[in-house]
């Protein structure tokens, strides 16, 4: 099934190879749990997952993930200072409305934090809004009007979040579809991965 | 496929040596009646514990042959098929001791005395429960569970066997639980106990043999622990202000629905249960606090378990409230123990943790299958 996940989310691999065997790990919004399954399977992570629908509560369970009901916008509180070595938010900073609280959680929960989400500064996106209209991708495959994705954001904006909010990025993976991006990241990637710690006062 | 286990059968299982309990106090013996359903594997890898709470007993799923209408307790969790399967588990229920549905208790017969024990039973406790259940394990041959399950007090029986037998439990559900009761919780207990205490009829515990039972006082202990159980929602959406006789009466007796609902269950409950139990289970609820011996720290307290556990709770639940499952959690996420969690959303309060729910068979339900894989394994 490792395969398959892979090529179902290419980000997976990316988080993966930042991850090393039997880290502590919490992952945020953790869908059905499939990454912290392949985590387990390929790095023997001791996982947490956070949900907040019942429906991917009920597959986490299935999958034999630990899964935490508990709503991402109200905070972790039920977490300790870092209890992880990694907090992951994949695919999912974007379709959070506390971005910036929710980027200071998990610096404060994890000793360094890994987020995925689709670049919105992607040239295809850039060619729909230059011809009048919301992009709608394969990162990105909602109607703005049906969409959970209330902060988009391009790779330049989330560079400028952390570099004015303390946070130091450790390590960037940018992708289109399921290749790896070097050249004009923010012109050519779908999708990107960061990783990053808290800057040292 | 959701079939029930069909007719079943207590047995019971005695004890002759001397049991000290918590407290201190002596009991030269005890009997503990219990049912089983499923089958024990070759390998004794399948049993899964059922702890009741309140008002529980050991008659937890199926039907009698000769009572066909008296359907376990939990029937809807138990059975071929459905979450606790016993196609796949060994299930064990039990009347705790102090119990009145058949084990030891306070209108059970004292052989030194010839008596009822009444007053004269011990206070036992959620970690007396446990030694007990212990010693009914491993009279039927279990040497470690593959589950302990309970909802309520039945959730802080199974917590404090991964606390006191950590070896003997590979999993904890603890159900709209607590890991101790609050202030709040305590008082309404104690508001119970009180009703039953000033009956004029409990004669200090030994109203046995004085042929009467403290029935108004245990009446409205468990009128006042109905409303205790129900959400406001669930008493408004069932009653609302309705009147039994469409009219205002001016008078005293029964106008509005909730009073003759309430006092059915009051009535009910009187009929059949045992006032000296109802005092000392309350009591073992308002003892149960694992933390007390670390200084009040839960953190301390968990490092001991090794169960993995999944903690349920309902989200109109205000006598175990999801906060109090969140303790819990936190205490096992301190100690880095694989837990999860489930808040069901539910408008039916604490008596959720019985009720038929989606959501919730399901994640009963996926949970154990893989507990089911791991002892196939």
């Amino acid at each position: 099934m490792n395969a398959n996940i892979i090529q179902a989310r290419p980000d997976f691999a990316a988080i993966a190879q930042w991850i090393p065997h039997g880290s502590s790990v919490l992952d945020l919004g953790c869908g059905d749990g499939s990454l912290l399954r392949y985590l387990r399977e390929t790095r023997e992570v001791k996982g947490y997952g956070v949900e907040i629908s019942d429906a991917n509560i009920a597959a986490c369970i299935a999958n034999n993930v630990n899964v935490i009901q508990n709503d991402l916008e109200s905070g972790l509180a039920v977490f300790e200072n870092a209890a992880f070595d990694f907090v992951i938010l994949s695919q999912t900073l974007q379709a959070t409305r506390h971005t910036e609280a929710l980027m200071k959680e998990i610096l404060r929960v994890g000793n360094e934090g890994i987020v995925s989400f689709p670049n919105f500064g992607y040239w295809k996106n850039r060619l729909q809004v230059l011809r009048g209209n919301m992009p709608i991708s394969r990162d990105m495959p909602y109607q703005w009007y049906d969409t959970p994705n209330v902060h988009l954001c391009t790779l330049h904006d989330f560079e400028m979040l952390c570099a004015t909010h303390q946070v130091k990025i450790l390590a960037r993976h940018v992708m289109s579809g399921l290749r790896s991006v070097r050249v004009l990241p923010n012109w050519r990637g779908s999708s990107a991965v960061y990783r990053f710690k808290r800057e040292p006062a | 496929m959701n079939s029930s286990v069909g007719i079943v059968s207590a047995q019971r299982a005695i004890f002759n040596a001397p049991f000290t309990c918590k407290s201190g106090a002596v009991l030269a013996g005890f009997e503990l009646v219990y049912e089983t359903y499923g089958s024990l594997n070759a390998a004794k890898s399948n049993a899964i514990l059922i702890c009741h709470a309140l008002s529980g007993h050991h008659h937890v799923a199926g039907y009698y042959a000769d009572e066909p209408k008296n359907i376990g307790w939990w029937d809807n969790m138990i059975g071929p098929g459905k979450p606790i399967d016993t196609n796949h588990f060994f299930v064990i229920g039990l009347n705790n001791l102090g119990g009145c549905h058949g084990s030891t208790g306070p209108s059970s017969i004292n052989a030194a005395t010839g008596k009822p024990y009444g007053a004269g039973f011990p206070v036992v406790t959620v970690e007396d429960w446990v030694a007990t259940q212990a010693m009914l394990a491993d009279y039927l041959g279990v040497q470690q569970f593959a589950a302990i399950i309970g909802g309520s007090l039945g959730g802080m029986q199974a917590m404090h066997w991964a606390l006191a037998q950590p070896q003997r439990v590979r999993h904890v559900l603890a159900i709209a639980s607590a890991p101790h009761l609050s202030a709040q919780n305590i008082a309404f207990n104690d508001v119970a106990r009180n009703a039953i205490l000033t009956d004029p009829d409990f004669h200090g515990g030994d109203y046995y043999q004085h042929q009467v039972v403290p029935t108004r006082g245990l009446r409205l202990a468990r009128m006042l622990g109905h409303i205790t159980y129900l959400s406001d929602d669930a008493m408004a959406d069932k009653f609302g202000r309705e009147l039994r006789h469409g009219k205002l009466n001016y008078s005293y007796d029964i106008e509005f629905q909730i009073e003759s609902y309430l006092r059915y269950q009051g009535d009910k409950f009187a009929a059949y249960f045992d006032a000296n139990t109802y005092l000392l289970m309350t009591k073992a609820l308002d003892y149960f606090d694992p933390a007390r011996d670390y200084a009040g720290d839960l953190n301390r307290a968990f490092a001991q378990a090794e169960a993995k556990f999944l903690v349920v709770s309902f989200t109109t639940d205000w006598r175990f409230a999801p906060e109090r499952s969140r303790e819990l959690v936190r205490a096992l996420l301190h100690n880095k123990r694989d837990v999860s969690y489930a808040e069901i959303a539910s408008q039916h309060g604490h008596d959720a943790f019985l009720m038929e729910d989606a959501q919730y068979l399901a994640v009963m339900r996926n949970y154990l299958d893989n507990i089911a894989q791991e002892c196939a394994a």
